[in-house]
């Protein structure tokens, strides 16, 4: 970067010969570090000027300055706003007026405080939009949708939560929209079979259907069947939809290829061949919480002659079943069988030693499977790319060596809270692609097995070492200098951990994430070498780390200007350390809970000096320590706040057993 | 005298009337209505508190003694006894609901049959009444004796009626003949006549709105009136089902020539009158009461047998299907058009000639929009007028949204209109967002002066870029430029927007002392 600045200078007439295309290839490319392009349009006037010819992908941070970046930025074509959450109808007029016919795609996503009437005037001047994006727009009524018909050019429209909207405004969008080719209705409670139906019959040209917890029934299936070029179609938690309502359906969507019918509590095996009888070319199916996985489910799918993927999440799962899937003629690529009852060794070794083809696979909480399943899945599936068996907790510790030994092409190993130890992580150590380990609560492990980890996985950009207690400085020292590539690390809870660790890690220059609460050990100094260091960081955890403090805030303040979330809970951080974090000016979720330092008046200067937060967790003392105005003017820029009433936790350190009661509990209630 | 009214006396007097002078295009032998039975039914035009029907009932008393042992004759005449009958009539309509809702439930059939056992016992009583009553007539006028009579044979019928009807209910095939295909009622009507009183009676409260609509033309009355009797037969009991007539016989295939097809003029189909006094000229809707307006002139016509309703004569000929055409050329009503499809009844004709071929010029006082051509449409429009808020983006409005939609599926380019009532409610919304709008755009100008480190004038690119960035990144290793920059935002900082000076105070101190800090520390 800077040697880059340095030699403009020299040639700057050589630069001067450069063509804009060749330019503009190069800029192409750096895509990498988003202050890539930033430095690059600081060389020199010229470069400034190309570089703001060249964007085309915008995300502001504020939305005050939308007029001055639109003018410096004439040819973007796509605004993500989802850093802004106040966008009024003033900014988007602004856009609107700015970017012209320019613009083809925005988010508003995350944004509210707009309405009807600015997106009234964004569309009138934008008539080139394609995507918009108005999830979570709850405010959002049927004038709104009305505003947005008149986008004759629309294809892309998500709607997510958008709960005030009717069939009425939906109904104008189906005949105003008439190139829409997916839309995201989901969540949209006001949305029935009149308007889904609608949509169906006006918008022919729908690829993506999203209908997602929508109050539909049977009714409006017919024309969504008919659609000539559907092929995602994800009817996720319709309860309105039965067997009955699907038996009467004769005709089947024959382009469709990914169909989602989770949590339809009413569909069995009955309705379901009968819908996906005239699906020839289908190839996922997810039934995830739905109808237990029976012989008569497994026999209804059978058609399915181009299926490639399975997700069977949560259902109820028989034997026979299990045996029956793996009859199946076709070659499954991927199945899941996320926290699914009834999994044995008997089912899953049928299923698998049929599907050879297998690359991926998911058996987490599988809790009934042994050594044997894993024997069967290691000696058939060897071109597995990702296997999921978060607690798998009858799997015996030699079990894991032969994934290590057969299977060498995985990227993905979820392996938390498992019987793993050293010896099975030298032998995973030799899937040299590994992208992604996890190995929470894996109280086996220690130093020596991560460090062969480290030493031959060097393409790992993901490692989690939630609570593996055994894990000190030298195996961390080891991964940061194996895997320089490594972009996410968890190391929460491993309490022998110490500033070297952070040094260590300073030096993985992509990394983004660093999760190390509870590390008592940790101080300001090793936090000050990760924000030098680590330049792309933008979430920190550094919760119950009592020794870090403001000194540790302020380099951080300094140097991670991508940092965006920050969990500050139960540290030594005060006014000061919270108030220099206001110099990061993508900051937008802090977690603030039991700071002892920390004043009133503090918090409230942090606060208001974070222009650009969306979220703050706060212990609900404080609301009334600091007047109600503040949190209004606070909330009307954007900023949701969460109370907490937790009382003071002094240094609980869990011993291993009540860690995985702790652990079984969390599954339980997920599942 | 005019022929037409010819015609009209004649038909009224003789209460048969002779095909010769009906319009040419009805074959005479055509003419017998006998199997149709129902030539009582004309009473049905009658306004139920307008009747007189003393004399005719008298005329026919005799008869009805003579059958009252059979039950199942008397019924013929059972319908004359209007003024009695309208008042089962809604029960009988009540006791049709209730199986039309419940089909076949077995409580209701307990119901009926328990209704029926009250009502035989009434019947009992009447009767012998009516033994005791004859020992003690003798030494009594005739006519007082007739009255007397008149009145017990009223409550007779109306509780055979009821009997009737309710026994009839217990068969829900029944009910489905009587309102579905002509032959099954005529084979009802030779089976027992029994069971036309409950069809017809049935039907009875929607006649009303029947005849308002209705003009006929004294040549067609005879006509009119089978075909009404037919209608009656078809009507089914909501009336808005009643407007759709015309549809009613869409599905209807009698192949072509197994039906006769009459077509009436414009004139006739659009007369106001269609019976006129032959003495002052004055023209009725019906002969009822153009009967009624007769006996003004003189006794003559006070007599049983000028007031009783004109009779035909019954014969065991079946009748011929009449169908009826649309007199506008080039419809599809009409005989001529290649897809013809005939109308089913007189007022058939009427309302699709008014409805089709005239001007709307009924219109509705409510929204001064709909506009209708038949009156019958208009009362119903306003019944929901104003009621219906599924709107149109080309201005109709559907009292059903499933309809809208319906619509909107069907036509390019309609929408769905939005309420008003949700324009008003958002109006507001922007107005006061505009106001936080102005409050924030303050706040946030203040937070920009905080979180950049850069002067005022490159702060603008800070938040430009995706990430944020570092505007020089040697700036950072010199603490004076931080410094400067930062302790520059702190004079910038404007007074926050609340009220609480203390802590704007506290604030600022911070600020000050976090800008030594930092310069200290550095």
């Amino acid at each position: 970067m800077k040697k880059q600045k340095s030699s403009n200078e020299f040639i700057f007439n050589h630069f001067d010969l450069l063509s804009e295309e060749i330019v503009f290839a190069i800029l192409d490319r750096l895509n990498d570090n988003p202050l890539d392009k930033k430095s690059f349009s600081l060389a020199c006037k010229s470069f400034y000027a190309i570089e703001s010819w060249h964007r085309k992908t915008l995300k502001p941070l504020r939305s005050e300055h939308l007029t001055a970046i639109l003018n410096r930025y004439p040819y973007v074509t796509h605004l993500d706003l989802s850093l802004c959450p106040r966008i009024t109808d003033n900014s988007l007029t602004v856009i609107s007026l700015a970017c012209k016919k320019m613009l083809r795609s925005i988010d508003l996503s995350r944004s509210t405080f707009f309405s009807h009437v600015g997106l009234s005037n964004l569309v009138l001047n934008c008539s080139n939009l394609v995507e918009i994006d108005l999830s979570n727009a709850t405010e959002l009524r049927d004038l709104a949708a009305a505003a947005i018909a008149e986008a004759k050019n629309l294809e892309k429209l998500w709607l997510a939560r958008c709960k005030s909207i009717t069939d009425i405004g939906i109904g104008c969008i189906a005949v105003g929209c008439r190139k829409l080719k997916l839309i995201n209705l989901k969540w949209c409670l006001g949305i029935g079979d009149l308007g889904v139906g609608l949509i169906a019959v006006k918008c022919k040209e729908i690829r993506s259907l999203d209908l997602s917890y929508l109050p539909i029934t049977n009714k409006c299936l017919p024309p969504i069947l008919k659609l000539q070029y559907l092929e995602d179609l994800v009817l996720e938690g319709c309860f309105g939809i039965d067997d009955e309502s699907l038996a009467v359906l004769k005709q089947g969507c024959k382009s469709l290829k990914t169909l989602d019918m989770s949590s339809c509590q009413n569909v069995s095996h009955v309705g379901l061949s009968s819908l996906t009888s005239g699906i020839g070319c289908l190839q996922q199916l997810i039934l995830a919480y739905g109808s237990p996985v029976t012989l008569a489910l497994a026999d209804s799918l059978q058609k399915l002659s181009m299926l490639q993927s399975i997700k069977l999440d949560g259902c109820l799962v028989t034997c026979s079943g299990l045996k029956a899937i793996g009859n199946w003629c076709v070659s499954l690529r991927e199945i899941s069988l996320s926290k699914c009852m009834g999994v044995t060794d008997k089912g899953l070794s049928s299923l698998v030693t049929k599907h050879k083809d297998l690359r991926k696979l998911d058996i987490t909480c599988c809790r009934e499977i042994t050594h044997v399943s894993i024997a069967h899945i290691t000696n058939s599936c060897t071109s597995l790319t990702s296997l999921r068996m978060e607690s798998c907790s009858m799997v015996p510790r030699e079990a894991f060596v032969l994934i290590g030994q057969r299977c060498h092409f995985l990227e993905e190993l979820d392996l938390t809270d498992n019987e793993i130890d050293d010896e099975g992580l030298k032998a995973i150590s030799r899937c040299f692609k590994l992208s992604s380990l996890k190995l929470g609560i894996c109280l086996n492990i220690t130093d020596e097995g991560l460090t062969h980890i480290g030493m031959c996985c060097s393409k790992l950009i993901e490692l989690d070492l939630y609570r593996s207690a055994g894990i000190t400085d030298s195996s961390i020292l080891a991964i940061a200098r194996g895997c320089t590539g490594l972009e996410m690390i968890n190391i929460s809870y491993c309490k022998d951990i110490t500033d070297s660790s952070l040094i260590s890690l300073s030096k993985c220059l992509k990394l983004n994430t660093l999760e190390s609460r509870g590390c008592p050990l940790i101080t300001s100094l090793g936090l000050a070498h990760i924000a030098v260091g680590c330049k792309q960081l933008s979430k920190l955890d550094i919760k119950k780390c009592y020794n870090i403090n403001d000194a540790g805030m302020i380099p951080l303040a300094h140097f991670s200007q991508n940092l965006r979330q920050i969990n500050l809970s139960y540290s030594s951080v005060a006014d000061v350390g919270l108030l220099s974090l206001a110099s990061i000016s993508c900051i937008q979720s802090m977690t603030i809970l039991h700071l002892n330092g920390l004043t009133a008046s503090g918090l409230a200067a942090a606060l208001l000096a974070c222009g650009g937060l969306t979220k703050v967790k706060l212990q609900s003392s404080f609301k009334l320590l600091l007047p109600q105005s503040l949190f209004q003017h606070l909330e009307a820029r954007g900023c949701v706040f969460q109370w907490r009433d937790k009382v003071f936790q002094v240094c609980s350190i869990f011993t291993c057993h009540e860690i995985h009661q702790v652990f079984c509990y969390y599954f339980f209630i997920q599942a | 005298m005019d022929p037409k009214e010819r015609v009209c006396a004649d038909t009224w007097k003789n209460s048969s009337f002779s095909g010769n002078e009906l319009p040419k295009k009805v074959p005479p032998d055509h003419q017998s209505f006998t199997n149709f039975n129902l030539q009582q039914h004309q009473q049905k035009w009658e306004d139920p508190s307008v009747l007189d029907y003393g004399i005719r009932i008298e005329s026919q008393f005799p008869d009805f003694k003579q059958s009252f042992e059979t039950p199942s004759s008397i019924t013929c005449n059972a319908n004359n006894q209007t003024k009695i009958v309208d008042q089962p009539d809604g029960q009988m309509n009540d006791s049709r609901d209730a199986s039309r809702i419940q089909d076949w439930d077995p409580r209701a059939m307990l119901n009926n049959l328990s209704f029926l056992e009250q009502k035989i016992h009434q019947l009992q009583e009447l009767v012998h009444l009516i033994v005791g009553r004859r020992g003690q007539v003798v030494g009594q006028s005739d006519e007082l004796a007739a009255q007397q009579q008149q009145l017990v044979t009223a409550d007779l019928t109306s509780i055979i009626i009821q009997l009737i009807s309710t026994a009839g209910s217990l068969l829900p095939s029944v009910k489905h003949n009587l309102s579905s295909a002509n032959p099954s009622i005529s084979q009802f009507g030779h089976l027992g006549g029994a069971t036309f009183p409950s069809g017809t009676n049935i039907n009875g409260s929607v006649l009303p709105q029947t005849i308002s609509g209705s003009k006929i033309s004294d040549q067609s009355n005879q006509v009119d009136l089978t075909g009404n009797c037919r209608t009656e037969q078809n009507c089914p009991l909501e009336e808005h089902e009643l407007k759709d007539e015309e549809d009613v016989d869409e599905g209807e295939n009698l192949p072509p020539g197994s039906y006769e097809i009459l077509q009436l003029e414009k004139e006739e189909i659009l007369a106001p009158h269609t019976h006129f006094c032959t003495i002052c000229g004055k023209g009725f809707k019906r002969d009822a009461n153009l009967r009624m307006h007769m006996r003004g002139h003189g006794d003559e016509y006070k007599t049983a047998a000028a007031l009783a309703k004109p009779n035909k004569e019954s014969s065991s000929e079946p009748m011929l299907i009449k169908r009826y055409s649309c007199p506008y050329a080039g419809c599809k009503r009409n005989k001529d058009h290649k897809k013809f499809q005939p109308l089913k009844t007189i007022l058939c004709v009427k309302n699709h000639y008014k409805r089709t071929h005239c001007d709307k010029s009924y219109t509705c006082s409510r929204c001064n929009t709909k506009k209708f051509s038949v009156i019958a449409d208009l009362k119903t429009h306003e019944k929901h007028c104003g009621r219906d808020k599924w709107l149109c983006s080309c201005g109709t409005t559907f009292s059903r949204k499933d309809k809208l939609f319906g619509h909107i599926a069907l036509f390019q380019g309609h929408t769905p209109a939005i309420a008003l009532d949700e324009m008003k409610g958002s109006a507001t919304g922007p107005s006061d967002r505009g106001e936080n709008n102005e409050a924030t755009n303050k706040v946030g100008y203040i937070g920009f002066n905080f979180g950049t480190n850069a002067p005022s004038g490159s702060g603008v690119q800070n938040a430009v870029d995706v990430k944020g960035s570092i505007d020089d990144p040697t700036g950072y290793f010199s603490p004076l430029n931080f410094d400067t920059c930062n302790v520059s935002g702190f004079h910038e900082f404007p007074r926050p927007p609340f009220e609480d000076s203390e802590i704007c105070s506290k604030v600022h101190g911070l600020l000050l002392a976090l800008a030594f800090v930092r310069t200290s520390k550095a």
